[in-house]
């Protein structure tokens, strides 16, 4: 149901009608929540987290000391550490004498391996599929239900038994990848494929097109933005599935096992965490800032028509 | 809402007009850096009085769905003057004197039918038994009474139309406004709603602006047709339609309305060799008939 | 003037309403659903068979024989673990899609809100958002259901919001102008047009949280719970490679999310029919 792959990873709404043209950029805006967010953060501490102590900055003499008036519980040093904690973790060295930024740029690297080659594989298995179903129309009416209805099975949440019970390293969290790719990338390509306007068959046929023409140059290009929706959905859900499915062994080192470690060092170094979990934020948003790029590459200012007004 | 038959009343009757359009010009500005602004309407002149059925028709961009906006208060004029009823253009809107048809239905799927044409009653806070008495009455009036449970998408593009109208007519307005309303409809469906518009009128007594594409049918349907030249839009000619006051099928095979459709043609082509600086270049896009 | 043309306007019109008003009957239902039915349940033989002919041992991929066996011996400890579950799940919903409904409505209401609220949450969206469950553990205990509520409900939040300010900024432009010819209020438009033009957005984002609030409640019960979850079922039985006890979970789990998913599709259907036949159409 394209319906609800766009709901997934939704189109930024155009603007009602004679609203003003003067937008300010996307990152902008988002910047602005997120230094929101975090200047809220630094206020509950100061006014509900710990009785604060500084002696000396940089160097610098200066000697900061600060009870707060009220205590919140979830203002305290373990629930929401400083901020300054948290980047100052980044660089806590471990053992090896690695920084933990490095390790974490690692971890990410081997998570974002496992994401790739399963967003590959399942993108290509899934548009393969899909123009097989095309042309076989008994086998389409007989898989795109069973399709649909595995969009509502919580795959991501099965990725630890699969990624376990495979016991192939990271090539099962590329397979787990695959399979959170596969399913939305197939049903994107068939409606695509089949948006396309009747008459425009019409015209390709008159010309004497191959069937081969008529999916190059018709149902690919008008299958187009729904895959890009469905590579929206896949990417985050591929690196979403890739450190869910280090889960449980935690052995591995993608940024699941490196959260579940931070997770055991909490106590002692919240900020640990915190870096992480930034570090996996990253990524995430990364994969669909060059899912959105590649789209806007690809298609321009091209837009189907929004088929959700009603009448 | 009485039956007049015989009681028309006939254009150039003494009264207030119903609306009075005095030097109104209308100019876009520019949509994005570096394009110019849009002159759609120049120095239109325009007096209608009460019970006249005037039609606007021009080439395509001429100027003529805009010009009915201005009226409608959908779009602000930038020189001249609008006035209905009487009072300005923003007056009467909030008044809710006057009903508008669009070129599309545009009927909410979410209502029934008679639910659709309850709208314009629910946003004036009448009480539920009103409105539903007034709405049943209306699509009576357009001959649509058995639908009134019927959802939008059920009903073929002319009966939707139809409902737009009832819609429109709600509040008794004394002006009506309509975009093309006709437009999207195929020629037999068109000549139809041609004759249940005038049935309409004749039993209203509303005064009508109506746009179009078609020349048969201003001449068919208006006692005035206003001719507008290509953008930017003025006013080319003003026909007196003296075809007699009973019209049907028949009224289409009169001499007179083939000269008249005819003289509307030539007055067109007029507008548009002036309008695009002295060439004589006949542009039959948009126009039928 | 008076017309003498009969009015027979309803007469070509009236045969081509009646065909549209009927529906599917049950046997052309039969035959649009029965290919699907039939691959699904060939499907679970093959794979029943793979199983026998080659011997493959239970802890590398277990038969479906052996899943339904195992769901039946331990159904009351799984159908405990589900309740558990159930209530983080329809808990994380609640609070999501509230949440979400309201942040869509101001974000959508003014422009200011919008311009900063609306990347952001596009940008939130593709978050591993479930990295955050330890946080929500910490915050909000480890034993608890309701750590488990929020990460649903944190999941479940965005697609809410971003989708109701879609669906109320889809109000066609004709309407808007219909109701200012009417000189309807802001308060008119945005309860008689933007709010019916936001429901069928809003179904289709309810319906996709159902399978997100899951996925949150269980993931989340991976980071830590009490053992009477799904999530802690699962994980500790795949630890013992004991995997017909951990489908058995899991088939419990995707009965959840498709439950709730096929209610979602039934309200929808109940209370705004115009949408749900356009959005549910298989292809």
């Amino acid at each position: 149901m394209t319906d609800d792959l766009e709901a997934m990873a939704p189109p930024m709404p155009s603007l009602a009608p004679g609203a003003s043209r003067r937008r300010i950029h996307p990152a902008v805006g988002f910047l602005s929540i997120l230094a929101t967010i975090l200047i809220v953060w630094e206020s509950a501490k100061l006014l509900g987290g710990n009785h604060l102590v500084i002696d000396g900055i940089l160097g610098l003499p200066i000697r900061i000391d600060h009870r707060p008036p009220f205590q919140w519980k979830i203002a305290n040093d373990l629930s929401l550490p400083h901020l300054w904690t948290v980047f100052i973790a980044f660089f806590e060295l471990d053992s090896v004498g690695d920084p933990l930024v490095v390790r974490l740029l690692w971890a990410a690297l081997a998570t974002l391996r496992g994401a790739v080659v399963g967003f590959v594989l399942g993108a290509s298995i899934g548009l393969m599929l899909a123009i097989v179903l095309i042309q076989v129309r008994i086998l389409e009416r007989a898989m795109v239900p069973l399709l649909v209805a595995s969009q509502t099975v919580p795959i991501v949440a099965i990725a630890p038994v699969i990624v376990v019970g495979l016991k192939a390293g990271w090539f099962g969290i590329a397979i787990v990848a695959a399979y959170l790719t596969f399913f939305p990338v197939t049903i994107a390509a068939i409606r695509g494929m089949r948006s396309a306007d009747p008459r425009a068959y019409e015209l390709m046929r008159s010309f004497a097109a191959s069937n081969r023409d008529i999916l190059v140059q018709l149902r690919i290009p008008a299958a187009a933005p729904f895959l890009f929706t469905a590579f929206k959905i896949a990417a985050t859900a591929s690196v979403v599935g890739a450190i869910v499915g280090e889960l449980p062994s935690g052995t591995r080192d993608g940024l699941g096992g490196a959260i579940l470690n931070a997770m055991q060092y909490y106590s002692i170094q919240p900020g640990r965490l915190w870096a992480t979990i930034v570090v996996a934020s990253l990524l995430g948003i990364g994969c669909f800032v060059l899912v959105v790029l590649a789209e806007r590459r690809a298609l321009g200012t091209y837009r189907p028509t929004d088929s959700g007004a009603p009448s | 809402m009485t039956d007049a038959t015989t009681s028309t009343p006939s254009p150039g009757m003494t009264g207030s007009p119903v609306v009075s359009l005095v030097g109104v010009s209308k100019v876009f500005p520019p949509t994005s850096p570096g394009s110019r602004p849009v002159d759609a309407l120049t120095e239109i002149d325009l007096t209608i009085q009460p019970g006249e059925f005037v039609s606007l028709i021009g080439p395509s961009g001429c100027g003529k769905s805009t010009l009915l906006r201005v009226i409608g208060d959908l779009t602000p004029v930038t020189g001249g003057m609008v006035m209905v009823n009487g009072k300005s253009a923003s007056e009467a809107r909030r008044g809710r004197e006057y009903g508008m048809v669009f070129q599309a239905p545009v009927l909410f799927d979410w209502r029934s039918v008679l639910e659709n044409v309850e709208l314009p009653l629910q946003i004036t806070g009448r009480p539920a038994r009103e409105r539903a008495g007034r709405a049943r009455e209306m699509l009576d009036l357009v001959e649509l009474g058995e639908f009134t449970n019927h959802r939008p998408w059920q009903l073929s593009g002319g009966m939707q139309q139809r409902v737009a109208i009832a819609r429109a007519l709600a509040l008794d307005p004394d002006l009506l406004l309509m975009d093309e309303p006709f437009g999207a409809l195929d020629e037999m469906t068109r000549e139809r709603m041609n004759l249940e518009l005038l049935r309409i009128w004749e039993r209203t007594g509303t005064t009508v602006v109506f746009v179009t594409h078609s020349i048969p049918e201003a001449v068919f349907l208006s006692t005035r047709v206003v001719v507008m030249s290509a953008r930017p839009g003025r006013i080319t000619e003003i026909v007196d339609v003296d075809l007699p006051r009973r019209r049907d099928v028949d009224t289409r095979e009169l001499e007179r309305y083939f000269e008249l459709v005819t003289h509307v043609r030539t007055a067109l082509r007029r507008g548009e060799s002036a309008s695009t600086s002295g060439t004589a270049r006949v542009r039959a896009e948009g126009l039928s008939g | 003037m008076t017309v003498s043309a009969p009015s027979g306007a309803n007469a070509a019109d009236v045969s081509a309403v009646g065909t549209i008003l009927r529906g599917p009957t049950i046997g052309e239902r039969i035959r649009e659903w029965s290919p699907a039915v039939i691959l699904f349940f060939g499907a679970l033989a093959s794979w029943e068979l793979v199983v026998r002919v080659f011997r493959i041992k239970q802890f590398i991929l277990p038969s479906p024989v052996a899943i339904g066996v195992a769901w039946w011996t331990y159904l009351p400890e799984l159908a405990s673990a589900a309740r558990y579950t159930f209530i983080e799940v329809i808990g994380g919903l609640a609070i999501g899609v509230t949440a979400g409904l309201l942040a869509g409505a101001l974000t959508a209401r003014y422009v200011a809100v919008r311009e900063a609220a609306l990347p952001f949450a596009i940008a939130a969206n593709s978050i591993p958002i479930i990295a955050f469950a330890p946080i929500f553990n910490i915050w909000f205990g480890l034993d608890t259901q309701f750590s488990k509520m929020m990460i649903a409900a944190v999941l479940v939040f965005f697609p809410v919001m971003i989708n109701t300010v879609r669906g109320l900024l889809s109000a066609p432009a004709p309407a808007l102008e219909l109701m200012r010819s009417f000189a309807a209020s802001e308060r008119d438009i945005f309860l008689r047009v933007r709010m019916p033009s936001a429901v069928p957005y809003i179904f289709t984002a309810l319906r996709i949280s159902a399978t997100l609030a899951t996925i949150g409640a269980i993931i989340g019960e991976y980071f830590g719970a009490p053992k009477v979850s799904l999530g802690q079922y699962i994980v500790t039985y795949t630890s013992y490679l004991n995997f017909e006890r951990s489908w058995g979970a899991i088939i419990f789990a995707s009965a959840i999310g498709m439950g709730l998913y096929v209610v979602v599709v039934l309200v929808e259907r109940i209370v705004a029919p115009w949408a749900a036949d356009r959005s549910t159409a298989p292809t």
